[in-house]
């Protein structure tokens, strides 16, 4: 029984390995989305015009209300009709395949985002109010004190939750699997279904999440020591 | 939007045994959870060092992983082998370990424990040595120091951490509905498959969810109220899942 299921492991190592891949590159795309989902969000909460914020703030608190594989399966449906909707109202002839990949980068993202809306609204609200008020002084320009002040000044407190949403993005996506997407879960079921050998897979499944953690957690470390630099050294908590 | 299927006493007990499922997963898996944690907790801090280094290697491992995958391993990989196991089909204990509620319960068990363990390792290590000193000096037993005052000092330290989790473990009760448990999610699927409506159902119970989610964070508020000794913090509804390594500050 043992060697069957050796077997089936190596067979199954190159759709494995695509699948971890797609998974991968979902998990950029949708945080490099939800990144800026999350600082128009931030913005807006923060923003002096109170319909602006009270959109924000309906979006952060709603998704985050709601369980995360419930939002992903409704907003799935809703995505895709949307998208299909879209694409006959262009005119486009022909019936038009959904793309998977696209709904699980969109709906990721749209829930990463209401996350990290909180992140950088808190991060933002720490920066000490000199600062900003020392770029008025020096006549900088709105959008100059956004990328010259604000965003590096808010980095070393945002970057913990970052790395954290970070984490949580990538357990997020095996949840793409129960719309039937084929990503690293997905395969793994199916090999796991075909094999029979459900103990290994599954145990396979939980290394191969556990490397990606584990290196990104070494690799925020890093990002954060990098974006410290300015600051006294301080102990650690 | 077609409600009309409410009225269908059928869906209506769907949605019933659904939510009752869900609540018992909750309390269950925080009430054992959280027992857990406590061991964990203690484990990384006092315990021999293989012990320590078990519970580490335990968090790890849970908090690096996806909650489905754990769910999948436990109840296809475990549940399998068990299966396999000549003369267990016919003992005592096999109608529990057949019912995927087990598997759901104990899979939320070990991720509690996990994560809040880390929460609780935290605070255990910021509660001023001092305080132990002062009860041992009493005459305290070192179980009573810890029964006492160890331990309720560090949960006061890290409660708005520990309730927030508990949310955390409310919104991760519709996995279950993977590995066919009857919860709500679960419920509003067999609604939708017979129906053929595709938001409805779903709609619904993202609506109960959202009541679900409020109230608890409601009586969790009301618990940290009363808990003795609280420091009157800063609320955020609606937790994130924090820096675990990080001790919970005053």
């Amino acid at each position: 029984m043992n060697t069957v299921s050796q077997e089936g492991l190596l067979d199954w190592a190159g759709p494995i390995l695509q699948g971890a891949l797609t998974t991968l590159e979902i998990a950029v795309l949708a945080y490099a989305i939800g990144l800026v989902l999350g600082l128009i969000g931030a913005s807006a909460r923060l923003s002096p015009w109170a319909p602006l914020r009270g959109l924000a703030t309906a979006y952060s608190t709603a998704v985050r209300a709601v369980p995360e594989l419930l939002l992903i399966i409704l907003l799935y449906y809703a995505g895709s009709q949307a998208l299909t909707a879209l694409i006959h109202a262009m005119g486009l002839p022909g019936q038009v395949a959904i793309n998977g990949f696209v709904t699980a980068v969109g709906v990721l993202a749209f829930v990463q985002g209401a996350y990290m809306t909180e992140v950088l609204r808190g991060a933002i609200l720490a920066i000490p109010k000199g600062q900003l008020e020392a770029a008025d002084a020096f006549g900088f320009s709105t959008w100059s004190r956004f990328h010259r002040i604000v965003i590096p000044a808010m980095l070393p407190n945002a970057l913990p939750g970052m790395s954290n949403l970070w984490l949580i993005l990538i357990k997020d996506t095996a949840l793409i699997s129960v719309i039937g997407f084929s990503e690293l879960f997905f395969t793994i079921q199916q090999a796991a279904a075909s094999t029979r050998a459900h103990f290994l897979f599954y145990a396979a499944a939980g290394a191969i999440y556990l490397l990606m953690t584990l290196s990104s957690t070494a690799l925020f470390a890093r990002l954060e020591r990098y974006v410290r630099r300015g600051q006294p050294a301080q102990e650690e908590a | 939007m077609d409600f009309s299927w409410l009225a269908d006493p059928f869906y209506q007990e769907y949605l019933l045994e659904g939510f009752v499922n869900t609540l018992w997963l909750v309390a269950v898996s925080a009430v054992g959870g959280l027992i857990l944690a406590v061991a964990v907790a203690m484990a990384r801090l006092k315990g021999p060092r293989p012990l320590a280094w078990f519970a580490h290697g335990f968090t790890t491992v849970m908090r690096g992983t996806p909650l489905l995958v754990q769910l999948f391993f436990f109840y296809y990989g475990v549940g399998r082998l068990l299966e396999g196991i000549p003369g267990i089909q016919d003992s005592l204990i096999w109608p529990i370990l057949r019912d995927p509620f087990f598997y759901g319960a104990l899979t939320f068990i070990l991720s509690v424990g996990a994560y809040s363990g880390e929460v609780l390792r935290g605070a255990l290590l910021s509660v001023p040595p001092g305080e132990r000193e002062a009860g041992r000096a009493f005459g305290m037993s070192p179980f009573q120091v810890f029964i006492r005052l160890w331990l309720p000092r560090a949960v006061q330290l890290c409660l708005p951490t520990l309730t927030g989790e508990m949310i955390l473990l409310l919104k991760s009760v519709p996995l279950v509905s993977t590995i066919a448990l009857m919860d709500l999610l679960q419920a509003a699927n067999i609604i939708r498959d017979e129906t053929f409506l595709v938001y409805e159902p779903l709609m619904l119970i993202a609506g109960i969810y959202l009541a679900m989610t409020m109230v608890l964070t409601l009586v969790l508020r009301q618990v940290e109220h009363y808990f003795p000794g609280m420091q009157p913090t800063r609320h955020r509804w609606l937790p994130i899942r924090g820096k675990e390594q990080a001790p919970c500050k005053n």
